[in-house]
């Protein structure tokens, strides 16, 4: 069964591609699997109606007792003939109800398979989480092929109307489904029935699971859907509305039966909503001019009918219940269909513009009659079978003094008169000869659209005489129901109460649609009862506005706002939590070093202070004091890289800042004044000591031994290297370092791309015959160079940067020059020094990068962006991709060796300088992140110091094209 | 474990000074305020190292077993180097901001320009889903009401192709 499944899914995920080869004729194709999965089933005949149950299971979700198990039992086994059965036929009919150039048929095909595999799922799997799985796949697939005529308004309306119904009804069963997976201790199906538990948890499960069947099934209140749904094509209609989907509700109602029919409020809702969708089906389908809208309102009507008989609760009622599903399956598919060729080859749907259309198509009169004649109960059709059993059913419950089987009872055979006196209508309003009106021309059509419902209606025909084949198969299901009972389905059971019944409902119907002006008359007298369809769109809409309207009134006011409910709600689930909190560390020192005071005082002035400057450059200035801070509480405490770090990341910070800055007016928004000082400082307060509290009381709520302790040893043995801290970020703890660097290379594309506007630059400012500048004759000498700006002397005097003399004169600076040309080249040694000896002392990639970017800041500050080009001659990209590469590389490399990524394999060696080293993959690993820090502060360079400069040289105030921008930077 | 109370109250100042600067709307202000709670939050970490020790540098000596805890250094050292890619970040976003609108003083200041477009859309999709529904409701009135424009519209329709329908071809 999991493998017709994996066939539908494959299959229809195929479809769309099949299509555009086949064209219409992939429906034949398609109608395969389904006809397939009915011929599957048909061999598990023999051990069904033994009463065994064929399983099958996968495990899924060990931890949450969820599997993949599928059973199929009579009922199961019965829904599956059907699904499979009458989608293959429907998907046959398509080939003649579309037209090859329809559009999206692709869609719609494998939408329809795949609606076929999630029925067939549905009543196959045992477990009930994964049918409610397949049931809302169901919902969505129904939502699109509702939806099929996108273009038209009615249809998009009526497939979200089908969608938000089901689903809601969904929702509110995934609940029950929930509580009674819980109660039961298990997610089968089968044992949650067989042995059922009961308590007002199972009541409430049990109900809210109803819910979700009734909406499905399209009863009172949610029966509205269902006749909206029709804006479907017609095979959509006879398929998921007909045969498929509302009669998931039906089997869901069917299966539950055995073991709950008992739970409290399970009898009266469904007799009573049963009833009341009956009656009130009926009575709106004998009002309907389209041909179509009769049958919908006739398909609501029914499945109430069903709904009560099959939720009876009595061995004979699950019976006659299980049979008037299956008639019902065959009978309404096969209408659907009829009307679908009628509208097709005449035109319209409208009974009134149809006249001799039985008399034109006798063959198509005569399929339309048998299937009306079985949902009328007319003898020797299915449906009258099914009938007469329920009846039986509902007199034998009456008489034994159930007052539930009164009511059911009644309202049936109040309904089954209406059914008989819109079934006459139908039949008379799709064939009959209206003398006013000249015959209906009929527009030819192939025999074999004729197949589907034909073989349907062959189908309601013989299985009426033949009822006693499929009677022991179905009673293996009614017994399962407790209670005794012994009827048998048959076509002639004597003279029995129940025939008097028939008799009278056929009478008594057809007397109606004899006096059909009559009760038209009586119609337009009674008013019209409340409209569930307009109280379901009143409900959305205030939905709708309700939600616009909270977001709107929360989500009004910018960053600002957001950030304060965010802090807030912070301040009061943290503050709370701290304020039950009773574990608290057990010392708490003033300070542990006297130095501490002050650096922590020069820390908190510089915040406080730089929260309130107007100055941008002063607050980044005081910002960079607290980080400076840090450095020397880092320096102080026994954290030699991070003080390092630190004090490397907050230089670079403040040039950053200030190649932006220095664009930017002085002031910080001078226009608006800072708003709510007060509620600000509140706010911040409070978060402030919520956060201290929380600090103290983490400190103290540590209970395992730290796990540092087990690291000097793992640092030398595993990692080779005596520096924790580097070899926890190269090896120990590498994926979190290799999850840094893709952060960075993020970050460093998304500075980039919000500079170069108009598409990633890749040209790097170079000098003109840079080649011939770095060659000797050229170091001392002095040359013109074009770039240049000609006035002053800058032609003349000497340059200590190759591209000294493109800057301004006035922003030169003959010492700043010199000391850039005298430390570039030892600062990149150091940086490497870091790099290699990061993994023994002080140091590390990002050390190392760091140190290098800066040396690179320090080209660019002296040198300008030609000097930077100059510097580094490739565009940053690629030292970034380089970086990442060499990362996973090594990741992949080390599953060569050891079979874990990322695990470092070594060979040591003593190097002069440098000393004893282990070389191992982990050091690559450090280059990759020494790459990425040095690619990352370049494409910093380049976006915010050189095309800043280029965009101020060139005084833009427009963005400018790509092809500018090229000329402009290769120039 | 012990805690020093001085690191912990300049954490707490830290903070709240962060918090206060973040609130107001110059970007640039946010920034600061994001500088400022960035260094609070690793001096955050820093404080569940415990006391000072020695640097986790492994000699063979003694003096290992006085080493400080080297597990959130490695936290912080990484925390250290996002919080300045995300920095030059915010500040690529306030220098574009500021070159695209040209907003002179208040450049950097994020303003909710949109709302009203927002608010338009929204009633905008809201109209046109009860439309849907209006539509969806014309055509099973239709059918009882027995006018039968619509009617016709509505299947022609149906098909997606009314030149094709036959329906068409019938009336000619």
């Amino acid at each position: 069964m999991a493998t017709i499944l994996l066939a539908f899914a494959a299959l229809s995920a195929l479809t769309p591609l099949l299509t555009r080869w086949l064209s219409i004729r992939v429906f034949y194709v398609v109608a395969l699997l389904p006809a397939a999965a009915f011929g599957f089933t048909l061999t598990q005949t023999r051990a069904v109606s033994a009463g065994e149950a064929i399983t099958e299971s996968i495990p899924w979700i060990p931890a949450l007792g969820i599997s993949l198990s599928f059973r199929v039992d009579t009922l199961a086994w019965l829904l599956a003939l059907v699904v499979t059965g009458v989608g293959a036929l429907v998907l046959v009919y398509c080939v003649r109800y579309f037209s090859a150039d329809e559009p999206a048929l692709g869609r719609f095909a494998a939408s329809l398979l795949a609606f076929a595999g999630a029925m067939y799922g549905l009543v196959t799997s045992d477990d009930i989480v994964v049918m409610f799985i397949f049931w809302e796949i169901t919902s969505v697939l129904s939502y699109i092929l509702i939806g099929h005529y996108t273009f038209k308004r009615a249809s998009r309306g009526a497939a979200l109307q089908a969608l938000l119904v089901t689903t809601f009804g969904g929702l509110i069963m995934l609940v029950g489904v929930v509580i009674l997976t819980v109660e039961a201790g298990t997610t089968s199906l089968a044992v949650i029935v067989a042995d059922p538990v009961t308590g007002p948890a199972t009541t409430w499960a049990v109900l809210l699971i109803l819910v979700g069947a009734l909406s499905k099934s399209a009863l009172v209140p949610f029966h509205f859907w269902l006749p909206a749904a029709m804006a479907a094509p017609t095979p959509v209609s006879a398929y998921l509305h007909a045969a498929a989907m509302v009669k998931a509700g039906l089997y869901l109602v069917a299966r539950l039966a055995p073991g709950y029919a008992d739970t409290p409020g399970w009898m009266p809702v469904l007799v009573t909503l049963g009833v009341g969708t009956m009656l009130v089906g009926a009575w709106r389908s004998l009002r309907q001019y389209d041909l179509k809208l009769v049958l919908a309102y006739g398909t609501v009507s029914q499945l109430g009918f069903l709904m009560v008989v099959v939720g009876f609760g009595t061995r004979d009622a699950a019976l006659a219940g299980v049979a008037l599903l299956l008639a019902h399956a065959l009978y309404k598919s096969a209408l659907f269909l009829t009307v679908g060729i009628i509208d097709h080859r005449a035109g319209t749907r409208d009974w009134r513009q149809l006249s001799g259309v039985g008399r034109n198509a006798p063959v198509l009169a005569a399929i339309a009659l048998v299937s009306v004649a079985s949902m009328a109960g007319i003898p020797p059709l299915l449906g009258f079978v099914a009938k007469e059993a329920v009846f039986t059913a509902f007199l034998e419950a009456a008489l034994a003094g159930d007052g539930w089987g009164w009511v059911a009872l009644i309202g049936t055979v109040l309904g089954s008169v209406l059914t008989v006196a819109y079934s006459a209508r139908f039949l008379w309003g799709a064939f009959g000869t209206r003398v006013t009106l000249a015959d209906t021309a009929l527009h030819p059509a192939r025999w074999d659209f004729q197949l589907a419902p034909g073989l349907l209606a062959v189908a309601t025909v013989l299985l009426g005489p033949l009822v006693f084949l499929l009677d022991p198969v179905l009673a293996s299901y009614a017994d399962t129901v407790p209670g005794v009972g012994d009827y048998h389905l048959a076509l002639w059971h004597g003279f029995e109460p129940a025939l008097a019944v028939s008799a009278a409902v056929v009478v008594l119907g057809l007397a109606l649609f004899w006096k059909r002006r009559g009760v038209a008359r009586l119609q337009g007298i009674v008013p019209a009862y409340v409209d569930a369809g307009q109280g379901y769109g009143y409900t959305v809409r205030s939905i709708d506005r309700a939600a616009a309207r909270i977001t709107h009134f929360a989500q009004i006011g910018g960053l600002p706002q957001y950030l304060s409910t965010i802090l807030i709600v912070f301040v009061l689930a943290l503050g709370f939590a701290a304020f039950v909190n009773r574990s608290w560390p057990d010392q708490v020192v003033l300070w542990d070093y006297p130095g501490q005071v002050a650096i922590a005082l020069t820390m908190g002035i510089a915040a406080v202070m730089a929260a309130r400057v107007g100055e941008r450059i002063t607050a980044v200035l005081l910002a960079g004091v607290t980080g400076y801070g840090l450095v020397a509480l880092f320096a102080f405490h026994g954290a030699p890289d991070l003080a390092l770090t630190q004090a490397l990341v907050e230089t670079i910070t403040i040039v950053v800042f200030v190649l932006v800055l220095r664009r930017l007016p002085q002031k910080i928004a001078q226009r608006n004044r800072p708003v709510h000082p007060r509620r600000r400082a509140v706010i911040g307060v409070l978060v402030g000591a919520v956060m201290g509290t929380i600090g103290v009381i983490a400190l103290g709520a540590r209970q395992a031994p730290s796990i540092a302790a087990e690291l000097p040893r793992l640092a030398v043995e595993e990692g080779h290297g005596r520096n924790i801290v580097n070899v926890m970020l190269v090896d120990i703890r590498a994926w979190d370092t290799m999850g840094e660097i893709s952060v960075l290379i993020v970050v460093a594309t998304g500075v980039a791309s919000l500079l170069f506007v108009s598409g990633r630059n890749t040209v790097v400012p170079r000098l003109r015959e840079s080649r011939k500048l770095r060659s000797l004759p050229h170091r001392r000498t002095v040359v013109a160079d074009p770039a240049a700006p000609s006035e002053g002397h800058a032609v003349t005097r000497q340059s200590w940067l190759l591209a000294g003399r493109t800057v301004a004169e006035k922003d030169r600076s003959i010492m700043v020059e010199v000391l850039v040309r005298l430390l570039f080249h030892p600062a990149m040694i150091v940086s490497v020094y870091l790099l290699i000896a990061g993994h023994n002392a002080p140091g590390g990639g990002f050390a190392g990068g760091l140190i290098a970017g800066l040396a690179l800041v320090s080209r660019y500050l002296a040198g300008g962006r030609y000097e930077l080009g100059e510097a580094v001659p490739v565009h940053p990209g690629k030292i970034l991709g380089l970086g990442i590469v060499l990362a996973v590389g090594m990741a992949v490399v080390s599953l060569f060796f050891s079979g874990i990524p990322l695990e470092s394999a070594y060979f040591e060696t003593t190097v002069a300088v440098l000393g004893p080293l282990s070389f191992g993959t982990s050091t690559i690993f450090d280059v990759g992140v020494y790459l990425v820090v040095v690619g990352l502060v370049l494409d910093i360079l380049r976006s915010l110091g050189s095309e800043v400069d280029r965009q101020q040289e060139a005084g833009e105030t427009e963005p400018r094209s790509q092809s500018q921008q090229g000329a402009e930077a290769s120039a | 474990m012990s805690v020093s109370l001085t690191l912990v109250i300049v954490m707490a100042v830290m903070y709240a000074a962060g918090v206060y600067v973040m609130l107001e709307r110059s970007l640039t202000r946010v920034l600061i305020g994001f500088l400022l709670v960035g260094n609070a939050t690793n001096l955050l970490i820093f404080i569940m190292s415990g006391r000072p020790g020695n640097s986790p540098i492994v000699t063979g000596t003694a003096a290992d077993a006085a080493m400080a805890d080297p597990v959130p250094q490695v936290l912080m050292l990484t925390a250290i180097v996002i919080n300045f890619g995300i920095t030059a970040l915010i500040l690529a976003l306030i220098y574009r901001s500021w070159w695209l609108a040209r907003l002179g003083d208040e450049g950097d200041t994020l303003t909710d320009e949109h709302a009203a477009e927002t608010f338009a859309s929204t009633e905008e999709s809201f109209r046109s889903v009860t439309e849907d529904e209006a539509a969806s409701q014309e055509d099973l009135d239709a059918s009882e009401r027995g006018t039968e424009h619509e009617h016709q519209h509505g299947h022609t329709g149906e098909r997606g192709d009314p030149a094709n329908a036959p329906g068409e071809g019938m009336n000619r």
